[in-house]
C-alpha cells in the first residue's frame, strides 16, 4: 500500500492549470473542492449564527427590545433553513469530497466535472436566500418547515426561498449520484464493501437517502409555488386541497434529511474511536445493518412530526410504534462505540474530546427523541421549546460537534501542519459549556408551556429564556476560537504533521504524505 | 410560581434562574416542569413523562457510568494495553433485544392514553372553536351564542413602556367559559391559515386547520382559570393569541349562559337605526383596535413594506365601495383577511372610523344597511 504518486502542484504537471481565483472557480479535483465545500458551509454557519443571536437577543427579556415579529420569524426561518441546507449539509459533502477518494484508494470522485458544478450552484442558493430580506415584504416568515397557507401569504422572499430550496436540491442530488458512483465504481483492488471504512458506508446510505428525498421536498415547494402563483389548490381546502398534505410530503422528506444530517457523523465518529482507542472498531457488520435500519425506518416515521394535525387514531399508533422502534438500531450503534472504547488505550486529543462529547449529549438528544416519540407526551411537547432542544442536541451537538472532531482529524493530512492542541482543547469546552447552558434550560421552557417560534413570552418564562441566551452568545463566540485554530493551522503555523500523526489511524489516508499530494492514488493501492 | 417585577437586576433573575435547578426550590416548579393539571388525560401525560424519563436516566447513568469508567481505567495515561476484540454476537444481540423489550413496556400506557385522548364520543356539551390572524372565536353551538377572544395585554407593556402585569400576554378579553365536570368537545377549525389550540392543564393539543373540522375534548375536574397559546406558526402576530379557559361551577355556568343569549339576542339591535358619525367611530375605535390595529398600527401608519398605512391612504380616503369590498373580502395575495365575519354594524363602524380617523377627514357615516348591500 505504499503508492505515493508523484507530486503534482496546480500548474505544475504539465498541464494548463489556472491560478488565483479561477483555479478554484474550474476546479475538478475532489480536495480543492471539499476544502470549498468546507469553507462555504463554516461561512453560512457565522451566517446562520448571526440570526439565532439575533434570535436569542430578542429573547433576553420579555417584551419586544430588538426586532419586530415579522422580521424575527424570517430569522426563525432562514436560519433554520441556512444551518440545515447551508452548513450541516455541505460541510457532510465537504468531508466526502476530501475523504472518500482517500479512504478507498481512489484518484478523485468519479464525476469530476460535475462536482464543481455541484458546489457552484450553492453560493447562488446561498446568495438568494439571504438577499431575500431585502426585497419588498420581507424574506419568508413561516418557519423553516413552510406550512401552507402561511407560505402562500409572503412576498416574493417565499419565492427566492423556494428558488433557492429548488437549486440546493440538485446541488444535493448531483453530489450524492457522485458519492455513491465514487463508491461502488473506484475502489481500490482489494476493498471489499464490508472493508471499506465506515464513513464510506455511512455516506453511501446517506446519498440513497437524499437522492430518494430532494425530489420529494423539490415537489412540495412547487406545489407551493404553483398554489401562489398559477392558480393550483394542492394546499388550498376551498380549491379541493388540503393543508395538512403538504405536512405530509414535507416530512417525507423531513425525516430522512434528519438521518442524512446525523449518518455522516456516525460515519466521523467511527472513524475517530478506535484511532484514538487504538483498538478496531466494535461489532464493524452490525454498525453497517444498524445504519441501513435507521436509514430504512426512517421512511415509515414521518407522520410523528404531525401527532396534532388530528391523524385517525390507527395512525397516531402505527407512527409512535415505529419512531420508538429507531432507539434500537440507534442503540446498537452507541453500544458499539461504547465497546470500542472499552478496554482500549485511549488518548484525549481534541478529536476524541469531540467524538466523546458527541456520545454523550447527542444520546441525550436520542433520549427527549424518545420522550417525544411517545405520542401523548408529545401532545403536550409538540412546538414547544422541549423540540427546540431536542433537535439542537442532535444536530448541533451530534452532527456538528462530529464535523468539529472530523476536521481537527484530518486538519494534520490536510494542511501538513498539526492544529494548536490547546486552542482545539480550549474551543472543546467551551463549546461543550455554552452549549449546554444555552440548550438544557429550553427542556425546561417546554415542559413549562413556551411555544417555539415567539418573539415574546409570558413572565415565568424570563429566568431559563435569560439563560439561553447568554449561553448562545458564549457559544457562538466560542466558535471563534475555532476559526482562529484553523487558520492557524491552514497558514502553516505549527508543528509539521507525520503522515500518520495518530498512533492508531489505519486508514489508507495515513498512508499517504502530509500534506496530501494535489493527486493521490492515482495507482491504486492493492488492500490486503 | 415566582413573578418578576420589571427592572429586577440581570444578577437578581440569573441567580433566580440557577436557584430553581435545585429541588429545593419547590416554588419554582412551574418554571421547570409541567403545569398543575386539571384533566384526567394531562393528569396521565405527566405521569407516563415521569416514567419515561426515569428509565431513560437510569439507562444513561448505566451506560455513561461504563463508559467514564473505561475512560478513566482504560487509558494510555495510565499505561492501559488495547484490548484488540472486535465482535462478541451473544452481547450484540442482548443490546438489541433488551431495548426492544423496554420499548414494549413503555408503549403499553402510550397506547392506553392516545386511546383515551382520541375517544371524543358523547360529550356533554360542544364548542366550536375557530383560529384567526390573530385571534379565537368561540361559538356555543347548542346556545346558539359566541364571541371573539382578543389579547388584553396593553401594546403598551409588550413595548415595555409599561409595566408588565401579571399575566402577561396570557390574558384576554372573553374567555371561553365551560362547567366544571362536564366532558366539551371542540370541534377545532380556522379561518385563514393553521393555528393550534393549546391549554396545556388540560393536555390538550389540536392543529386548527383552515376548511376542516377536527375535534378533541377535556373534562376539567376543577375550578380555575387555566391558560395557554396558539402553538403553531401562524404569523406575525403568532406569540400574542393566547387562549384563556375559565372552568366555572355549573350552577355558574348555567347563569353565565343565560346572560350571553340574552346577550346575542339584544345584539341583533333594530335595523333601521341610524346611526350617527359619533356612535359609529365610538363603537369602530374598538373594532378597529380588535381587529385592524395589529398590522395597521393603533396610529394608522401601518408598517413600513409590510403593512400599508390607512392614514392617508387611498383606500380609506376614496370611494366608500372599494374600500368596503377589500374588508368584506380581503385582498389577494396580501396579508388582508377577510372580514366578512364581523356584523354589519361592526364593519360600517370601522370602516367610518378609519375614514374620519388621524388625518382623514371624509366626513362619511356609513350605515350597516350599505354593508349588507355590497355583502354578496
Amino acid at each position: 500500500m505504499s503508492s505515493i504518486p508523484h507530486d503534482h502542484a496546480p500548474g505544475h504537471d504539465g498541464h494548463h492549470h489556472p491560478t488565483g481565483l479561477m483555479r478554484w472557480i474550474t476546479t475538478t479535483n475532489h480536495k480543492d473542492i471539499g476544502t470549498l465545500y468546507l469553507w462555504f458551509s463554516f461561512a453560512m454557519f457565522m451566517v446562520g449564527g448571526v440570526m439565532a443571536l439575533t434570535i436569542r437577543a430578542e429573547l433576553f427579556q420579555p417584551g419586544l427590545q430588538v426586532v419586530d415579529p415579522e422580521f424575527f420569524n424570517s430569522m426563525t426561518t432562514l436560519h433554520g433553513l441556512i444551518m440545515v441546507f447551508g452548513a450541516i449539509m455541505p460541510a457532510a459533502v465537504g468531508f466526502a469530497n476530501w475523504m472518500i477518494p482517500m479512504l478507498i484508494g481512489a484518484p478523485d470522485m468519479a464525476f469530476a466535472r460535475m462536482n464543481n458544478w455541484s458546489f457552484w450552484l450553492l453560493p447562488p442558493a446561498a446568495i438568494l436566500l439571504v438577499t431575500s430580506l431585502f426585497v419588498p415584504g420581507g424574506a419568508a416568515a413561516a418557519g423553516w418547515t413552510l406550512y401552507p397557507p402561511l407560505t402562500i401569504q409572503g412576498g416574493m422572499g417565499m419565492d427566492l426561498t423556494i428558488f433557492a430550496v429548488h437549486i440546493m436540491g440538485a446541488s444535493s442530488i448531483m453530489g450524492s449520484i457522485n458519492i455513491v458512483t465514487t463508491i461502488l465504481n473506484l475502489r481500490a483492488p482489494g476493498m471489499t464493501l464490508m472493508k471499506m471504512p465506515l464513513f464510506c458506508w455511512t455516506w453511501l446510505i446517506t446519498a440513497y437517502l437524499l437522492i430518494a428525498v430532494m425530489p420529494v421536498l423539490a415537489g412540495a415547494v412547487t406545489m407551493l409555488l404553483t398554489d401562489r402563483h398559477f392558480g393550483t389548490s394542492f394546499f388550498n381546502a376551498a380549491g379541493g386541497g388540503d393543508p395538512v398534505l403538504f405536512q405530509h410530503v414535507f416530512w417525507f422528506f423531513g425525516h430522512p434529511e434528519v438521518y442524512i444530517i446525523i449518518l455522516p457523523a456516525f460515519g466521523i465518529v467511527s472513524q475517530i474511536i478506535p484511532t484514538f482507542a487504538r483498538k478496531p472498531l466494535f461489532g464493524y457488520a452490525s454498525m453497517v445493518y444498524a445504519t441501513a435500519g435507521i436509514a430504512i425506518l426512517s421512511f415509515i416515521v414521518w407522520a410523528h412530526h404531525m401527532f396534532t394535525v388530528g391523524m385517525p387514531t390507527a395512525g397516531v399508533l402505527f407512527f409512535m410504534y415505529a419512531t420508538a422502534l429507531i432507539a434500537v438500531p440507534t442503540g446498537v450503534k452507541i453500544f458499539n462505540w461504547l465497546a470500542t472504547m472499552w478496554r482500549g488505550s485511549m488518548t484525549f486529543e481534541a478529536p476524541m474530546m469531540f467524538a466523546v462529547g458527541f456520545l454523550f449529549l447527542f444520546t441525550m438528544g436520542g433520549f427527549t427523541g424518545l420522550v417525544l416519540s411517545i405520542a401523548p407526551i408529545d401532545m403536550q411537547l409538540h412546538d414547544t421549546y422541549y423540540v427546540v432542544a431536542h433537535f439542537h442536541y442532535v444536530m448541533v451537538a451530534g452532527s456538528l460537534f462530529a464535523f468539529f472532531g472530523g476536521i481537527y482529524y484530518w486538519l494534520p493530512k490536510w494542511t501538513g501542519t498539526m492544529y494548536d492542541e490547546k486552542v482545539a482543547q480550549l474551543h472543546f469546552w467551551a463549546s461543550l459549556i455554552t452549549f449546554n447552558v444555552a440548550f438544557f434550560p429550553q427542556h425546561f421552557l417546554g415542559l413549562a408551556g413556551m411555544p417555539r417560534r415567539i418573539p415574546d413570552y409570558a413572565q415565568q418564562f424570563a429566568d431559563w429564556n435569560m439563560l439561553s441566551s447568554i449561553g448562545a452568545f458564549g457559544f457562538g463566540f466560542s466558535q471563534l476560537i475555532f476559526l482562529y485554530a484553523v487558520v492557524k493551522c491552514v497558514r502553516g503555523n505549527g508543528a509539521k504533521a507525520p503522515a500518520r500523526p495518530w498512533e492508531g489511524g489505519d486508514t489508507l489516508e495515513w498512508t499517504l504524505p502530509s500534506p496530501a499530494p494535489y493527486h493521490t492514488f492515482e495507482t491504486p493501492p492493492v488492500v490486503k | 410560581m415566582v413573578r418578576f417585577s420589571q427592572g429586577r437586576p440581570l444578577a437578581a433573575r440569573l441567580l433566580a434562574g440557577l436557584a430553581a435547578l435545585l429541588p429545593a426550590a419547590a416554588h419554582a416548579a412551574r418554571e421547570w416542569n409541567f403545569q398543575q393539571p386539571a384533566t384526567d388525560i394531562a393528569r396521565q401525560q405527566i405521569d407516563l413523562h415521569s416514567f419515561i424519563m426515569w428509565i431513560c436516566v437510569a439507562i444513561f447513568i448505566g451506560v455513561f457510568g461504563v463508559m467514564f469508567y473505561s475512560i478513566f481505567r482504560h487509558r494510555k495515561s495510565v499505561g492501559h494495553k488495547a484490548a484488540q476484540f472486535h465482535e462478541n454476537t451473544m452481547v450484540e444481540v442482548v443490546w438489541t433485544v433488551v431495548p426492544f423489550l423496554i420499548l414494549l413496556f413503555m408503549m403499553y400506557p402510550a397506547t392506553k392514553t392516545i386511546l383515551a385522548y382520541k375517544d371524543t364520543s358523547s360529550p356533554d356539551m360542544t364548542v366550536k372553536v375557530t383560529g384567526y390572524q390573530w385571534k379565537w372565536s368561540y361559538d356555543y353551538l347548542q346556545d346558539g351564542f359566541g364571541f371573539y377572544s382578543n389579547l388584553k395585554t396593553p401594546l403598551a407593556q409588550i413595548q415595555n413602556r409599561e409595566a408588565k402585569g401579571e399575566h402577561y400576554l396570557l390574558e384576554v378579553d372573553n374567555p371561553l367559559v365551560v362547567p366544571v365536570d362536564t366532558k366539551v368537545r371542540l370541534l377545532i377549525t380556522a379561518n385563514d391559515v393553521i393555528h393550534a389550540f393549546w391549554v396545556p392543564a388540560f393536555g390538550l393539543k389540536q392543529d386548527a386547520i383552515p376548511g376542516f373540522v377536527r375535534d378533541g375534548w377535556f373534562r376539567a375536574d376543577r375550578v380555575g382559570t387555566y391558560r395557554g397559546q396558539c402553538a403553531e406558526l401562524c404569523g406575525k402576530e403568532h406569540g400574542f393569541m393566547p387562549i384563556v379557559v375559565e372552568v366555572v361551577s355549573k350552577d355558574d355556568y348555567a347563569k353565565w349562559a343565560a346572560a350571553q343569549k340574552t346577550k346575542a339576542a339584544a345584539a341583533g339591535g333594530d335595523p333601521a337605526k341610524v346611526w350617527t358619525l359619533n356612535e359609529l367611530t365610538a363603537r369602530g375605535g374598538d373594532v378597529y383596535a380588535a381587529n385592524c390595529a395589529a398590522c395597521h398600527q393603533a396610529n394608522g401608519k401601518g408598517v413600513p413594506n409590510a403593512f400599508p398605512a390607512l392614514d392617508g391612504s387611498k383606500v380609506a380616503t376614496g370611494p366608500k365601495a372599494d374600500q368596503i369590498a377589500i374588508v368584506l373580502e380581503g385582498k389577494a395575495n396580501t396579508a388582508m383577511a377577510a372580514f366578512k365575519q364581523l356584523s354589519d354594524a361592526d364593519l360600517a363602524a370601522v370602516v367610518t372610523y378609519t375614514r374620519n380617523a388621524w388625518g382623514n377627514a371624509t366626513g362619511d357615516a356609513l350605515q350597516p344597511a350599505e354593508i349588507k348591500a355590497a355583502r354578496k
